[in-house]
Order: structure tokens, then sequence, then C-alpha cells
């Protein structure tokens, strides 16, 4: 069976559902493009993800729905204990999955071991959450900077982003 | 997500990009990425099962080596193993995406964005 055609299902969707406009997806007619500048085994990688992961005794201390709609990055310490971390994400498919193991999207175990096994150079020490966010703009304009500004804090050279 | 790895690929760092919703992804256009055709919230792979997640992981570094263009895409040779009635019913009449609890959460948290904005906050 071929893939889920989401754009169409959600645009019908949420026009049944009485919504009036359409979302109107991101759509670029070109798309920019880096090769790694050295080997995989030398490059140090990060991760960020928009599933809404979070340190489980943090929760509530911030304006989630704030934060969820304005947009943010937060950043998650990498020798964190994977058991420390669960997600908040409420906007996955929870009639047929569930979120209980981080590492099915935010893969912090499978970036240890590539480092500890040396098919990476190693991995930052910081991990990376933002919010999708209401604005395409705000996610430009403001967000992917603030990931570039800590990645290149943190001497990455690659970044595996996870979306949920 | 895919506008973040765009604009980190335009600043010079290469990225690749494990994800369910490949038409989304496509449509808007990235550097790399591998397909999962999994439900939406298990792009890595399915929950504990450790093999497979390590295939896809190392499927996304092989990609961010030898990918010799932007929009190239590989896909993730597994397939769910309750089969294929989710594709169905993702966003179906039959089957609403949120629950009420999470449609309430939803609905809460826009009317407090709405709020914010109104009193020059956000």
């Amino acid at each position: 069976m071929t893939h889920v055609r989401y754009i169409d299902k959600t645009r019908q969707y949420y026009l049944d559902q009485g919504y009036e406009k359409p979302y109107e997806w991101a759509h670029f007619d070109t798309v920019p493009f880096t090769r790694l500048s050295k080997p995989l085994a030398d490059c140090r990688l990060s991760l960020v993800s928009t599933s809404d992961v979070a340190i489980k005794e943090d929760g509530g201390d911030g304006d989630h729905a704030k934060e969820m709609f304005v947009g943010n990055v937060y950043s998650i310490p990498t020798d964190i204990p994977i058991e420390r971390l669960h997600s908040r994400q409420e906007h996955f498919d929870k009639h047929a999955t569930h979120l209980d193991d981080v590492d099915s999207y935010f893969p912090i175990s499978r970036l240890r071991e590539a480092a500890a096994d040396g098919t990476i150079g190693g991995v930052a020490d910081r991990l990376h959450g933002v919010y999708t966010a209401y604005s395409q703009r705000r996610t430009l304009e403001v967000d992917g900077p603030e990931v570039l500004k800590r990645c290149r804090e943190d001497g990455v050279d690659a970044v595996l982003l996870t979306p949920v | 997500m895919s506008l973040v790895a765009r604009y980190l690929e335009e600043h010079g760092l290469p990225t690749v990009m494990i994800a369910n919703a490949r038409d989304i992804v496509e449509h808007c256009g990235v550097a790399r990425m591998v397909f999962v055709d999994f439900p939406l919230g298990n792009p890595c792979g399915e929950p504990y099962k450790l093999d497979q997640q390590r295939a896809i992981f190392r499927q996304a570094l092989n990609l961010l080596e030898t990918a010799d263009g932007p929009r190239t895409t590989v896909e993730a040779p597994f397939v769910w193993p309750a089969g294929d009635d989710w594709k169905r019913l993702i966003f179906s009449d039959e089957q609403p995406f949120l629950d009420s609890d999470a449609h309430e959460n939803w609905i809460a948290a826009k009317a407090r964005y709405k709020a914010l904005k109104a009193e020059g906050k956000v």
C-alpha cells in the first residue's frame, strides 16, 4: 500500500470539521544542500525534533500553550538518562501507536551507540526541541537561527531531524 | 521541521531527516530524508524494537554521507506489523485524529495564545 497523502487527507478532514481555510503547507521550488565536510567518523552530530520531548520533572514549569503556538527552541543535555525523558506531544497517531519509547522518535540511545562504536565522531552536548508553532515565518526567522546558533556553539558538523 | 532542516542546510550544516509524513516533507523540500512508512509518532522505528531502530538510524547516517544532491529520499525496508488499516483510518470521519481530551487541550492552548496575543505579550 502506498504512503498516506497527509496534505490531501488533512485538507478534507479539516474542511469537514468546519474550518474554512485549508492549512498552507510550506513549499519551495529550490532545496539547499550541503555536503559533509569530513568523514562521518569525525563528525559531531546533534538531534533536533518536534516530538515535544521534555525532562519529566520540568513538565509544567513553562507556559506550554505559549510554547506550542509561539514557537520556542529548548535543549536537552545529551547525557541525561533516557528514563527521565518523555513526550508531551498529543498530535500523533494515538490509535495506532504510542510514544512510550523515547528512542522511537528521539533516538538519543542510537546516537550514543554510534559515538561509542566510532561510526560517528561524537554527539554534541545538547540536543534540541522546537515547536512547530503557528507561524512558518517565525520558524524561519527565529527558531531556525536559534538552532543554528546552538549547533555552532557546540561544534556540530551534521544534524539529524525527527518530526512528530 | 522541514523549514529548520532547510535553514541549517542553507547555512552550511548538513542534515538528514527521519520522517513518517513523506508527502509533507517532500512538498516542502529537504536535502535528505529516510522515509519510514509507519504511523505518525514513531519515525525512528517501532517502540522497543532495537534492531529495527538501529537499521533505520544507520540508513540515515549512510544517507548523510552518500546523498549526491537535495531531495534524496530513501525508504526504510520495514512494514508496520499490525497491517495497513491505520493508513485508511488516519484523519477520517470514522476515527477523529485527536481524542476529546487532546482536542480540549488543543482548544485551551489556542485560546491561551489568542489571549496573550490580544494583550500584546507575544
